[in-house]
């Protein structure tokens, strides 16, 4: 048994989910994300229970762990209660904790990710929130969207919310001394830690790209290589 | 009551939902594209239904799509989780109930991995009481909102204004309804009716007089997949994963699409218009799109509330198609004010989906 496999098992969401894959591949036939990418939750399944360290470095530094949108649908359907989406997020909890995120175009967007999710929490409270989602960033939103962010106070208040106010109510301001509770969960919990280590390792990997650090996050967030869906020609 | 036979084999598939006394956690996805809902679901459950739902400003995000996005360790999220349940407790309540789907996963997964490792619960414990000195009790019941809706089907129905049929026909309406993967997909028993006859929404839609449509991906995500969305180079995967559902509904001319939680009506709302931009094709009728509500909106459209107050005008696809067929009254005048009435702009038009 190897280093990274026992450092697996230490994940509670590995515990889990991995338990005796018969390799069946119902996880793969009823998975949203295998349809589209190449990605096969049975094989990850499969190379993670070898126990193989070289074939768990592999999959740590790849790109197919990073297509599972954790649905979470393999769970109901899996015949032995196995987790594929449970097991894709220790490897990439495993992936990001030893810096082989930066390896794959994929693995690379948790900067950004870091940066937008994490920033709202600890600033605002929320995960997402409308004073940092920005129109140029999601035209898909539409121009009803487009409409509601321009004029944020007057269609939130409309609606009920008590916009940036005191007290409760719908995105209200969440007090400071809240804000402070959840640094120090952070703080404590490793939070903080995964934060700063996700920055090093990027920090890293933009230099070795010939990036600055705001370069490499803008790159990250859009850029898409062909090779990562069924039905195109290129490899990766 | 001892049930029997099939009877008994239907009520495992039940939730014995408690019937008053919530703690109430409100949803980062909800409270920022669909703010009527929540403001709704506070109106209808507390001043029409008369239920006790107690709210604190201190409460914060669950961290759900944190967790999700695989930015945050899993002791960070029970952490943040903890810290929800410690002002449930501190303010004398037993039963929580959120506002997201995501929310409501993560509240039980934390549940049940304590259950199975308590001395990860024993950590998170020592986390909350270092962090902010703070202790909890778990709680005993941790519901989505949606299942009080449903609970309270009947009363709501029993107040309807308008019902779910064709003022002019009397024909039921055809209604799509999609669940959500984490609500019962996670954990099948705390969903009613499980994943295999999960009727939380069906439920809704069925009292208040609609026919609910089965259709081959039903059960399908709608796309969201969390980083598949989030990062922009990845949202061709939430865009093929509603236009799956969509391509496998439209033989069945849905007349609208209701949702559990907070983000799917985003992305089947949204995607619609994406997908008329770029191909051309419209799913409702004369070029419209099928209109997506929350239930929240459709428990406040039958109980006769504004349509504008509850925020419909916020969708991209535009609702009066069913609110013409429901025989709802409204002002298209006043659809895009802002607050006492004043006078804001009007957002743009798309190119091919037809907003009335």
């Amino acid at each position: 048994m190897g280093k990274l496999y026992d450092e697996l098992c230490k994940d509670y969401r590995f515990k889990e989910g991995m338990k005796t894959c018969i390799n069946c591949g119902t996880c793969t036939a009823i998975c949203p994300a295998a349809e589209f990418y190449r990605y096969d939750p049975r094989k990850i399944l499969d190379t993670v229970q070898r126990k193989d360290d070289e074939d768990i470095l592999a999959l740590l530094k790849s790109e197919t762990i990073w297509y599972c949108g954790e649905c979470m649908s393999c769970l109901t359907r899996c015949p032995r209660k196995n987790g594929a989406g449970l097991v894709i997020m220790a490897l990439r909890n495993l992936s990001i904790k030893l810096g082989y995120f930066t390896e794959s175009e994929k693995g690379r967007q948790i900067y950004p990710l870091t940066k937008a999710l994490t920033g709202n929490v600890l600033n605002l409270g929320y995960c997402v929130h409308p004073s940092t989602y920005r129109y140029e960033d999601h035209p898909e939103s539409g121009p009803v969207f487009e409409w509601v962010l321009e004029h944020k106070e007057d269609v939130y208040k409309r609606l009920g919310a008590n916009y940036a106010g005191e007290g409760p109510g719908i995105l209200r301001a969440i007090p400071q001394k809240d804000l402070d509770e959840l640094k120090a969960i952070f703080d404590e919990t490793g939070g903080t830690e995964r934060i700063e280590s996700v920055e090093k390792f990027s920090e890293k990997k933009a230099e070795e790209m010939g990036m600055s650090l705001d370069e490499y996050k803008a790159y990250t967030f859009t850029h898409c290589s062909r090779g990562h869906f069924n039905n195109e020609q290129e490899t990766l | 009551m001892i049930y029997q036979g099939k009877q008994k084999i239907w009520s495992d598939y039940q939730k014995d939902i408690p019937d008053d006394h919530w703690f109430y956690v409100r949803s980062c996805i909800r409270q920022s594209f669909f703010p009527g809902s929540e403001k709704f679901f506070m109106k209808i459950v507390r001043d029409d239904l008369g239920k006790d739902i107690y709210e604190t400003e201190h409460h914060t995000t669950c961290g759900g799509i944190a967790y999700h996005c695989d930015t945050i360790p899993q002791e960070t999220a029970m952490t943040i989780v903890a810290r929800q349940f410690a002002l449930m407790t501190e303010a004398g309540y037993e039963n929580l109930v959120a506002s997201c789907i995501t929310s409501f996963g993560n509240y039980c997964e934390t549940i049940e991995t304590w259950r199975e490792f308590p001395e990860l619960e024993a950590r998170v414990r020592e986390h909350l009481w270092k962090a902010c000195r703070r202790e909890f009790k778990v709680p005993k019941y941790v519901a989505h909102a949606s299942d009080l809706v449903y609970k309270f089907r009947n009363e709501i129905a029993a107040r309807a204004k308008f019902r779910l049929v064709d003022h002019e026909t009397g024909e039921p309406l055809r209604i799509v309804e999609h669940i959500g993967c984490h609500y019962s997909k996670m954990f099948p028993h705390k969903g009613v009716g499980g994943a295999e006859y999960p009727c939380v929404l069906s439920g809704m839609a069925e009292a208040w007089g609609g026919e609910v449509i089965d259709y081959p991906e039903r059960r399908h995500c709608c796309g969201f997949g969390f980083r598949q969305y989030l990062v922009r180079a990845n949202r061709g995967y939430s865009l093929s994963n509603t236009h799956k559902k969509f391509e496998s509904m439209e033989p069945y001319h849905p007349d609208c699409i209701i949702t559990n939680c907070p983000g799917c009506p985003f992305f089947l709302d949204r995607w619609q218009y994406v997908i008329s931009e770029m191909e051309g094709k419209t799913y409702g009728q004369d070029g419209h799109g099928i209109p997506v509500l929350t239930y929240e909106e459709l428990a406040a459209l039958v109980l006769g509330y504004d349509p504008w107050d509850m925020g419909l005008q916020i969708h991209q696809v535009g609702l009066e198609p069913l609110l013409d067929k429901m025989g709802v009254p409204y002002d298209p005048s006043k659809k895009y004010l802002g607050l006492n009435e004043k006078e804001i702009m009007k957002p743009g038009l798309p190119t091919v989906l037809k907003c009335c």
